[in-house]
């Protein structure tokens, strides 16, 4: 077998949870037999098939559970871009004969911005709301963008980058006060803070797997008893005919088992994020200078430390803390494939030197203060020492 | 994603800082765009005798302007102006695709200080 040169798990530190989460080792148990064996298509009507149905109905409720949510509201999807893309799509589709106006923010996820893009191309209306320097959108602004067209409201539960969570309770008073659908992309936070769509009041909202410790290629998309959407798959009545196909089984059990791990854990999590956060939030205040921390510091996620470092560029950095095993994630243009600085660092206001210097550490409960110890040892000399190679840097 | 040849000048960039007194300074590129660099270069009897540089950027563009550096040391100065930036890429054994217009910034820098020599030498 062809060796992946994968790592152990002691060799690394891994901060990069924003992209993707280790998977809990119970979740994988509870998934193999999915993989090894139990290969009936939920569809059938014998027994190896409807055996996996109905594990596939109780991974449905534990995710429901999670966002106290009933479990005929989650539809299940193959990664958050797609639970984005059917809530865009889907909902704008459905609603086309009311109006079509539909308000964002200029911080979304590209998986949200792009299908606004081409919606745009189809004859929609876009209005993307400016945020503050803290990546809050003006609840004020959002008002007055409201018209009689606007049928549709996204704006995301918390930022993936700065990490501020905005106050969706405030704009889904508004949207549900003028009879607007509100969606809110929940990646970021689902499995991370508590979610309750009771609380948010948010017609739609997608969440994802590999962002809690769960497997990849499974996501979800809540639908509010009612909400009207197009489907986006066309075929068999899977996901009561709204998103056809043979399920994802394994990697849905494994999101079920992942779901219920992270509500039981929640508030203990929080916790031991919160401080470690701030210990790494702490240090590289106090060992390095000309840094500014990105995002709001009341309303933040509890593992996000996003900082700019000035003078420097984000993939030189990321480059020499991967060589000492410590794995971060950059806003730079210089690391991004398409060669854009990142969107929100701009929303923000942080200037093009600024931006392009900006890292992003996000923890997980798999981190501890030992690692925290290592990176604020290993960080400062590399800063210094890109630092020192910089036109930009005078000393 | 990079080779060991460029990681290898990434991580021990040769030739970085300033010259002060230089005869020839070149910068080029801006943050906006995520590389700038800043050539400095010595001049003796038509050749480039030294040369510096300083460079904000990503790990090719560091791994450039070290190569860069090296190239030109010891060439006359036409021969420094003929280095392409193909060679340069060359000469690390290659280039992701999306990292080539990197490796644009460092032989445009060094013509810069090249030029720049020049325009002095006019007055």
């Amino acid at each position: 077998m062809q060796d992946l040169n994968i790592k152990k798990e002691d060799d690394f530190i891994y901060m990069d949870n924003a992209s993707s989460t280790k998977t809990d080792e119970i979740v994988i148990e509870e998934m193999l037999p999915f993989i090894t064996g139990h290969y009936g298509n939920p569809s059938s009507i014998h027994k190896a098939g409807f055996d996996v149905k109905e594990k596939i109905e109780e991974a449905r409720k534990k995710v429901a559970r999670l966002i106290n949510a009933e479990a005929e509201e989650i539809y299940f999807t193959s990664c958050g871009t797609e639970s984005n893309n059917f809530a865009l799509f889907g909902i704008s589709d459905a609603l086309k004969s009311k109006g079509n106006h539909i308000i964002s923010s200029e911080i979304e996820h590209i998986s949200v911005l792009n299908p606004l893009k081409e919606l745009k191309k189809r004859g929609f209306e876009v209005t993307l709301l400016p945020v503050d320097d803290e990546g809050f959108i003006d609840i004020d602004k959002l008002e007055k963008s409201i018209k009689k067209e606007t049928i549709l409201i996204s704006v995301m539960h918390a930022n993936n980058e700065i990490g501020t969570i905005q106050k969706i309770y405030e704009i889904s008073e508004i949207a549900a006060s003028k009879g607007i659908t509100f969606h809110s992309d929940a990646v970021a936070t689902a499995g991370i803070i508590p979610v309750d769509v009771g609380k948010l009041g948010v017609s739609a909202l997608s969440f994802s797997s590999q962002q809690m410790h769960g497997p990849k290629g499974t996501a979800a998309l809540y639908l509010k008893k009612g909400t009207r959407i197009r489907p986006s798959l066309l075929g068999g009545v899977q996901e009561r005919g709204r998103r056809a196909g043979t399920e994802n089984v394994a990697g849905i059990i494994g999101f079920g088992k992942a779901c219920e791990i992270a509500n039981s854990e929640i508030d203990k999590n929080a916790k031991k994020l919160i401080v470690l956060r701030d210990k790494l939030i702490d240090g590289i205040k106090k060992s390095i200078k000309d840094i500014k921390l990105n995002g709001s510091i009341k309303h933040r996620l509890p593992g996000n430390v996003h900082i700019s470092f000035e003078y420097v560029e984000g993939e030189s950095i990321v480059l020499f803390l991967n060589m000492e095993n410590i794995y971060v994630a950059t806003g730079s243009s210089c690391a991004s494939q398409a060669l854009k600085s990142s969107h929100v660092c701009s929303a923000i206001g942080l200037g093009a030197a600024t931006s392009q210097g900006s890292i992003l550490f996000s923890l997980s409960k798999y981190n501890t203060a030992k690692e925290i110890d290592k990176v604020l040892k290993s960080l400062p000399p590399i800063i210094d020492k890109l630092r020192k190679m910089s036109p930009l840097y005078k000393g | 994603m990079y080779n060991e040849k460029v990681l290898d000048h990434f991580t021990n960039p040769r030739n970085v800082g300033e010259i002060k007194g230089a005869d020839g300074v070149g910068e080029v590129g801006n943050p906006v765009c995520g590389d700038m660099m800043t050539f400095y270069i010595k001049v003796k009897d038509n050749k480039i005798d030294d040369v510096k540089f300083k460079t904000f950027g990503c790990g090719a563009a560091i791994a450039v302007s070290s190569m860069v550096s090296e190239m030109a040391k010891g060439k006359t100065l036409d021969e420094a102006m003929k280095i392409t930036n193909k060679d340069v890429a060359k000469r690390l054994g290659g280039l992701p695709d999306n990292k080539m217009h990197c490796s644009n910034l460092g032989a445009e820098a060094l013509h810069a200080a090249i030029e720049n020599f020049r325009k002095k030498g006019e007055k």
